[in-house]
């Protein structure tokens, strides 16, 4: 049968299970808003094209499912690069289909033009510019499988005008095309049996996690291998939920903001079992002084991530999950105790903590929302203080309830990842735990999260400040708080104005009722505006470009 | 070090610009690129000449050309046994006096003589990076007054 280009996309789209999308229409795309017009997929308007990006990311990270955003040519393409690249950084699988053009007007100047096969290209896995309908089909199914496999990442097609009107017979095709795409997923026997015989002469050896053990289904996996050779496990940022952390043989996070007992552990082993973790610079700090007696197994999937930062003697490339199998088959337990009592004693000698007085704290906002919740909410976060209190005084004990741009660093990101989340997740409770600077960069996607009905609680740990810079101010800028102060509107009033709901807390007796009566609300989405202590820092911290045992205010 | 890559793409557009966006990134610039078809009409051959000032970069690069869809195969000819020409068009300037002096290393490194006018010689010399390098040695007393190369072809011997 023929079909125009739109609606090959969206039968194409429903061939690949797709249910939900974010975006926004404009000229270019509206033969494929037409086809949408009476089709079974479900659109999310949004209120920004950006936000449209992050909620189809909020949506992958949630779902584990690719998130799907679309957007017209020239500006709607341009506002979803943010978007793009957080994905990209972040390695989640996304399809953004961009409108174009007419074909025979690419290239010059034309209204609503923008060249973004080119913009894209360093932030995306892929990218496609289709300029035949014949080649659509094709073009969706290679997509799908780039995104969702290997390292996954996200995908931009692009669709000139006269392409999706253009009509063709219509096929799916059952396999991609991709001859120079093979990734390995089957990690090396050889290898495994070597890390294995690495593993058995360890003396303190450390397990660091990654986002990795969650995009390929390994937490499983990874707990038994922690539980068969009782070998401490630290994760990083984006691997938060991927090892419970209310496990014994949790050090919970690592790196600048992580705990005092983790980075001591991983300075101190003589091996790391890296799994789906890339040694970023905010895991490692000061390099040439990174962890000097131990020696690395590296399991990843991307054969460019390994010895990138820190030379690997063990590296098995391939999937964390089916490594994992192979190793947890073979692999006996060390004769670790004495690390095992050092790494105790760390851990009651450095606890996480703050002053818990009867000021109103982001910390014990973050405190009681885990308590309040059961630690079974999905949380979102922005960037900055919010993000590393989030992640410090939440324990996340499951896969994809921690959603955060770690690499890219998105302000903005928090929101419409959380509408993407709740979309995703309808019988969840989802949370942003954002700051009163990040959430003001996409605070417009209010209106969509009231037009959808989402119940997303979003707590604004508001201190009037850019916090996170203005630590840095304080701490290395002798507090000369350059442009950080904001002059913030009345976000309750911005709320109802919305039609969401909205509470500010200014006392600490307050927050456990409040965040209660946010719990309670479940047509709309809710603003709690907590006023927190303004010049509050992050600790423990770890300077930029020291040794990560060298930390800063470990102690409470 | 100089690297030489040979590198199997898909005959596509675009591709180019995603190869060469590698280099570029990381701040390296590419010093000879050669791109044809191959037998298959669906692939091209690049091959890529690199001055790696850091080989810890370079092995980046290797594995980011390997990442990228339409790569199909990445050898670093480096090291290894492998045949590699060019061809350099290079105007001198002659006199009476110079003129016999050029057509005599013409003449010893099988140079052609593609243009012979009054005032200059244009030759055309096929080779490896050797030849060519000697050519250019030869020629350096002499006034050039145009040099154009190809950028240097390569193929494992294997």
């Amino acid at each position: 049968m023929k079909m125009t280009g739109a609606k090959i996309l969206i039968e194409s789209l429903r061939r690949e299970g797709v249910e939900d999308i974010f975006g926004f229409p404009g000229g270019s795309v509206l033969p494929v808003f037409d086809a949408l017009y009476d089709a079974s997929l479900n659109l999310i308007l949004v209120r920004h094209e950006q936000g449209a990006a992050h909620a189809a990311d909020g949506y992958a990270r949630a779902t584990g499912k690719p998130g799907v955003c679309i957007a017209t040519s020239g500006p709607g393409a341009s506002n979803l690069v943010t978007g793009i690249a957080t994905a990209y950084m972040d390695s989640i699988p996304m399809i953004a289909i961009t409108g174009q053009v007419k074909t025979h007007l690419i290239g010059n100047d034309a209204f609503q033009e923008a060249d973004v096969t080119g913009i894209t290209r360093s932030i995306t896995k892929h990218n496609y510019l289709v300029k035949d309908v014949r080649e659509l089909a094709q073009t969706i199914k290679n997509s799908f499988h780039l995104a969702q496999s290997g390292r996954p990442g996200p995908v931009l097609i692009d669709l000139p005008v006269d392409v999706t009107l253009a009509e063709t017979e219509f096929h799916y095709p059952k396999t991609h095309d991709l001859r120079g795409y093979k990734p390995t997923l089957s990690g090396h026997p050889g290898q495994v049996k070597k890390a294995a015989n690495l593993i058995e002469q360890s003396k303190r050896p450390i397990i660091y996690a990654g986002g990795g053990v969650i995009l390929s289904g390994a937490s499983a996996e990874l707990k038994k291998l922690a539980e068969k050779t009782s070998i401490p496990v630290t994760t990083t940022l984006l691997g938060l939920g991927c090892f419970p952390e209310t496990h014994e043989l949790s050090l919970r996070m690592l790196g600048m903001h992580g705990t005092v007992y983790a980075n001591h552990a991983i300075m101190d082993s003589d091996l790391i079992i890296a799994v789906g973790a890339r040694f970023d610079d905010r895991v490692t700090g000061r390099l040439d002084a990174f962890a000097p007696g131990a020696k690395i197994i590296h399991i990843d999937i991307d054969p460019s991530a390994i010895s990138k930062n820190v030379k690997v003697d063990i590296p098995i490339v391939g999937d964390a999950r089916d490594i994992l199998l192979q190793l947890n088959k073979i692999v006996k337990k060390p004769r670790i105790k004495p690390w095992l009592d050092k790494v105790k004693t760390w851990k009651k000698k450095y606890p996480l903590g703050f002053k818990d007085d009867n000021k109103l704290r982001p910390q014990y906002v973050v405190e009681q929302i885990y308590k309040l919740t059961a630690g079974k909410a999905i949380i979102t976060t922005e960037v900055g203080q919010n993000q590393m209190w989030a992640a410090q005084f939440y324990k996340y004990t499951k896969p994809r309830t921690y959603i955060s741009s770690g690499g890219l660093g998105t302000m903005g990101y928090g929101f419409p990842a959380a509408i993407g989340a709740q979309v995703g997740k309808p019988k969840d409770i989802v949370c942003d735990i954002a700051g009163d600077g990040s959430i003001q960069m996409n605070i417009q996607e209010l209106a969509t999260a009231v037009t959808q009905k989402l119940p997303i609680k979003i707590a604004i740990l508001n201190n009037s400040y850019l916090g996170m810079v203005r630590q840095w101010q304080e701490l290395f800028y002798n507090k000369r708080y350059s442009h950080t102060f904001l002059k913030n509107p009345d976000f309750v009033k911005i709320a109802e104005a919305y039609g969401a709901c909205g509470i500010r807390i200014e006392r600490k007796s307050e927050v456990e009722k409040a965040i209660k009566k946010a719990l309670g609300v479940k047509d709309k989405p809710v603003i709690l505006d907590f006023i927190v202590e303004k010049e509050e820092n992050v600790f423990p911290m770890v300077p930029a470009g020291e040794a990560i045992n060298r930390m800063i205010g470990g102690m409470a | 070090m100089k690297h030489t890559f040979s590198v199997q793409v898909e005959n596509k557009f675009g591709v180019l610009a995603r190869i060469a966006g590698l280099f570029a990134a990381r701040g390296f610039n590419i010093e000879s690129l050669a791109v044809s078809p191959t037998n298959d009409p669906s692939v091209s051959n690049m091959t890529i000449v690199v001055n790696a000032p850091d080989e810890r970069i370079l092995e980046q690069i290797k594995k980011q050309l390997n990442k990228l869809v339409d790569t199909i195969k990445v050898q670093d000819l480096t090291g290894e046994n492998f045949i590699d020409r060019e061809l350099v068009l290079v105007k001198v300037a002659v006199n009476p006096k110079t003129r016999p002096q050029i057509l005599e290393i013409a003449q010893t490194l099988e140079a052609k003589i593609d243009e012979a006018a009054t005032k200059d010689l244009t030759l055309e010399v096929v080779g490896d990076q050797n030849k060519i390098h000697t050519l250019l040695e030869l020629l350096k007393p002499f006034e050039i007054k145009e040099i154009v190369r190809t950028g240097r072809i390569a193929m494992s011997r294997h």
